[in-house]
């Protein structure tokens, strides 16, 4: 359907700058924006089932009363920020104090196109999608330390220097549990990442969720749970925002929509290395099971149920735990991850060079 | 870190402890609790449609009372104008053509009232009242400022209730 619609754009103008310039530009952008706007309506409410499911968590009902549920509550919270002054501190750096919140929604959105919503259904394909998807999620900590550091404020500064600091550690970690996943799927294309997850001994009878990627390599699957919430500055790893001890971090001095832009990149965040979790681990779009019932169920609508679970257990774990402390939290990173992930590494490794009834991924 | 944990001697090594701290066991043990405690019966009041029982010792909004005969209660004793510790009572009485003592004027200033209920309890005709009223609000300090007219009319507007309140904690008066 998909190139249906391509081929009928190609066809609505027959002049050559058309097909080879205009369209597959605006294609293009037909194509962000059918990825953005419904990302933008998942973040908002995100944000209220985030909200609702602390509140059941603390034994209470959470935000249930702009419109039936709460339901409209992310968008008073949306004209809110919208109809807010943006404040600028008399000695803020007037452009990096701007460029800030661009820099951090722009990778977190950028993340997206290598993103497949299904078998061959991503904004760009390409076939180091693994390794773009690592190159710009190291970008985010380049928003938050220019904030930070034009907010001209000791605690956005604080909070920009513990975000690098523990951004750049968790990566290492999270980058090694992808090399883990490149090594057993052999590709660093996302679709083939899913696709390599449907096949195996559990696979061919039926059970497919047994093959997936977590069960073989769960100790990985822990070290990307824990490092995705610690890279995306969630509880309990969120002492870049602290706000018992530095307010809000880096965001302390803005109002509004630049405001609003940390917030929209942090869920934008949180909603990427959940879908991410769910393609490398979780076997993607795949039913959890082999059954003509259950495949009946289109591929998008399993991995968003699969990428909701994995959010609403990353609000689970912030109903659940305090904050660590920031060595507590370098500690973990360092000492005992990047160590765990290593071995791993190693061992399924080995694991890969044992003939085949041993070996599970040939 | 400070010069008390460099004394400290570390703890020896158990495998137990490592393995409890490394397979996240008590990690699960909180989640699994907060899982259990998302399905419980909220506690929440909501507010606007749900209330909370009120005792019939409630201080709420002041009120003066009449006899039944329609006679103010009040006889300017100005007790409770003496007692209020915020000082909010205002008396001024007068001898009515009858010859008995009433008041010219009885103001409150809500902005003052603490809700001790003092006036209440120093009362020797139960008069001045405090009632189960309590969602009331006033734009301004003024429209807080209530006078005689204004307290003897939330008296004939709650009668009932505040006699009835009377009439539950009368055994423990």
């Amino acid at each position: 359907m998909i190139d249906a619609l391509f081929n009928f754009g190609l066809g609505l103008v027959a002049a050559p700058w058309w097909g080879e310039l205009a369209w597959p530009v605006i294609w293009a952008l037909i194509k962000i924006l059918a990825i953005v706007l419904p990302l933008m309506g998942v973040i908002a409410y995100t944000t209220l089932w985030e909200r609702k499911l602390l509140g059941y968590m603390q034994v209470r009902h959470g935000p249930n009363r702009v419109g039936p549920f709460g339901m409209l509550q992310p968008i008073a919270d949306a004209l809110k920020l919208m109809t807010k002054e943006i404040l600028v501190p008399a000695a803020a750096n007037k452009g990096l104090y701007f460029l800030g919140p661009v820099m951090t929604i722009a990778p977190a959105l950028a993340a997206w196109t290598v993103i497949p919503f299904g078998p061959e259904v991503a904004l760009s394909n390409i076939n180091a999608g693994l390794l773009f998807l690592m190159a710009i999620a190291g970008m985010e900590v380049y928003g938050i330390i220019i904030s930070g550091w034009a907010s001209n404020s000791k605690y956005a500064f604080l909070g920009a220097m513990r975000a690098s600091a523990q951004m750049v550690s968790y990566e290492i970690a999270m980058g090694f549990c992808f090399v883990v996943v490149l090594m057993v799927s052999s590709s660093m294309n996302m679709t083939d990442i899913v696709m390599g997850q449907g096949q195996g001994h559990f696979a061919g009878m039926g059970l497919t969720f047994l093959s997936w990627n977590w069960l073989p390599l769960l100790p990985i699957f822990v070290v990307y749970v824990i490092s995705s919430m610690a890279e995306t500055n969630r509880h309990p790893f969120d002492v870049v925002e602290g706000e018992a001890e530095i307010v809000a971090g880096h965001m302390v001095e803005y109002s509004g929509m630049s405001f609003a832009m940390f917030q929209l990149a942090e869920y934008a965040n949180f909603y990427l290395v959940s879908l991410l979790g769910t393609l490398l681990f979780l076997g993607g779009w795949m039913s959890p099971i082999d059954t003509p019932l259950l495949n009946w169920i289109p591929g998008w609508i399993w991995l968003g149920l699969k990428a909701f679970m994995f959010m609403s257990f990353f609000i689970w774990v912030r109903a659940t735990f305090p904050r660590f402390r920031f060595d507590q939290i370098m500690r973990l990173g360092w000492k005992v991850f990047i160590p765990v992930t290593l071995v791993w590494l190693v061992v399924v490794g080995a694991w890969m060079q044992l003939p085949a009834p041993y070996n599970i991924w040939k | 870190m400070s010069a008390n944990t460099v004394t400290q001697k570390p703890l020896a090594f158990s495998l137990k402890d490592f393995l409890s701290s490394f397979l996240m066991w008590e990690l699960f043990k909180g989640l699994a609790l907060t899982g259990r405690y998302a399905f419980r019966r909220k506690v929440t009041l909501q507010y606007p449609e749900e209330k909370t029982p009120l005792s019939p010792r409630f201080r709420g909004l002041h009120a003066l009372r009449r006899y039944e005969n329609g006679e103010e209660r009040c006889i300017a004793c100005k007790l409770c104008e003496a007692v209020c510790p915020a000082m909010a009572i205002t008396i001024e009485s007068e001898m009515r053509d009858d010859g008995s003592r009433r008041t010219t004027r009885y103001d409150i200033d809500l902005n003052k009232c603490i809700f001790c209920g003092f006036c209440e309890e120093s009362c020797p005709v139960d008069s001045i009242v405090e009632t189960q009223v309590f969602e009331y609000h006033g734009e301004s300090r003024s429209d807080l400022y209530f006078t005689k007219e204004m307290l003897l009319a939330v008296g004939d507007r709650y009668e009932a209730q505040i006699a009835a309140n009377r009439q539950l904690d009368a055994k423990y008066r």
